[in-house]
């Protein structure tokens, strides 16, 4: 997989590390000269100095090849056109957008550029975290419109020893996956819950909160 | 001839304020907008528009500015991807029915004509006329290069 991520920053460096740890070849853009001197030393990518939305800067990164580009750098304006040139000018089949303006990410789906917000994410984490001890993870998707929540059973929770079929979710909430011991698997209702299984709950919006209330026992 | 639209110019700079300060004395309603406040001080002072002080690439700034309401969107601020940025968002999200954007970079011109953006090139423009002067041998006619 050949992706080009256009933007700088620590979580550009991290990403990035992270994609050529998979094996994907990765080509950064970038227009401060210092901080690619930096990236180049540090990482195996192929880094690239100049503006990201000119198309020339753009055609010399391979966009022509690219599977992917993303576009994270601080100016939403900029992550807007990159997106655009990338799916327009070159043909490449997915170009993600960083909105930096929570905002911005509806504004960019409206105009056809996948987007997500960080600041929408990690509010939304921090607040789920902050509000539930059992909440490991929480995962906003489809602009935000679908919650997938993974939580851990304590033992006082209401449903532990129950099997799923006897449980009494509200609508529109899903016990996707249940991992016992590190093994997940998707369960079906002759299924029991216990004490320690973290699940992988799927919800929409408006049935997040009674969902995790029938699981945990706790108002939230 | 309907002389009264709502204008909304945004970026205050030579261009911008220059044609806010035209569109205002021929009786249209102009909003300005500028992300750095001292650059609403280029507008003349019989200028009889609003001033906003912000981010046209922030939802926020647009809502204030009502450009639902806006018959003309002018994008000229010196960044080719805000113009081309906000020129989208106004034609597609708020609906306004005539946007024009500036753009120097003619290479980014033909993607947005793909989008079915109206977009001027000072660039193209003044190579085109460069060009045509060159090609009059430099005899400047009247009707020709004007």
């Amino acid at each position: 997989m050949k992706i080009i991520i256009v933007g700088g920053g620590k979580p550009l460096f991290f990403l990035c590390r992270n994609f050529t740890a998979k094996g994907y070849r990765v080509t950064i853009i970038n227009r401060d000269k210092g901080e690619c001197v930096l990236l180049s030393r540090q990482l195996t990518a192929t880094v690239l100095c100049g503006d990201g939305s000119d198309p020339e800067i753009l055609k010399e990164a391979g966009a022509m090849g690219a599977d992917a580009v993303l576009a994270v750098t601080p100016n939403d304006q900029d992550n807007l056109v990159i997106c655009q040139l990338a799916t327009l000018k070159f043909g490449v089949p997915k170009a993600i957008a960083l909105a930096n303006d929570p905002d911005n990410a509806e504004t960019f789906e409206r105009l056809g550029v996948s987007a997500f917000s960080t600041t929408r994410i990690v509010g939304s984490l921090i607040e789920q975290r902050a509000s539930m001890e059992q909440i490991l993870n929480l995962l906003p998707v489809g602009e935000g419109r679908v919650n997938v929540t993974e939580i851990v059973l304590e033992a006082g929770s209401p449903v532990a020893g129950k099997q799923l079929k006897d449980i009494d979710l509200p609508e529109n909430a899903l016990i996707a996956v249940v991992i016992r011991d590190n093994r997940p698997m998707v369960p079906g209702g002759e299924n029991d819950l216990l004490a320690g299984d973290r699940i992988v709950l799927i919800t929409l919006p408006e049935n997040h909160g009674p969902a995790l209330k029938v699981l945990t026992g706790e108002e939230r | 001839m309907k002389n009264s639209r709502y204008i909304v110019v945004v970026g205050c700079g030579r261009l911008g304020s220059l044609l806010a300060n035209r569109l205002s004395r021929d009786g249209n309603s102009v909003v300005v907008i500028d992300r750095v406040e001292i650059a609403l001080d280029d507008l003349s002072p019989d200028f009889s528009g609003f001033r906003i002080n912000g981010d046209a690439t922030h939802m926020a700034v647009l809502k204030a500015a009502k450009l639902k309401n806006a018959d003309v969107l002018i994008a000229t601020t010196h960044e080719d991807n805000v113009n081309l940025m906000v020129a989208q968002v106004a034609q597609k999200i708020f609906r306004v029915p005539h946007v024009l954007a500036r753009v120097f970079d003619p290479r980014r011109e033909e993607v947005y004509a793909q989008l079915g953006i109206d977009t001027i090139c000072p660039t193209s423009v003044a190579a085109d006329m460069f060009l045509e002067a060159v090609a009059n041998g430099g005899t400047h006619q009247d009707g020709g290069v004007s």
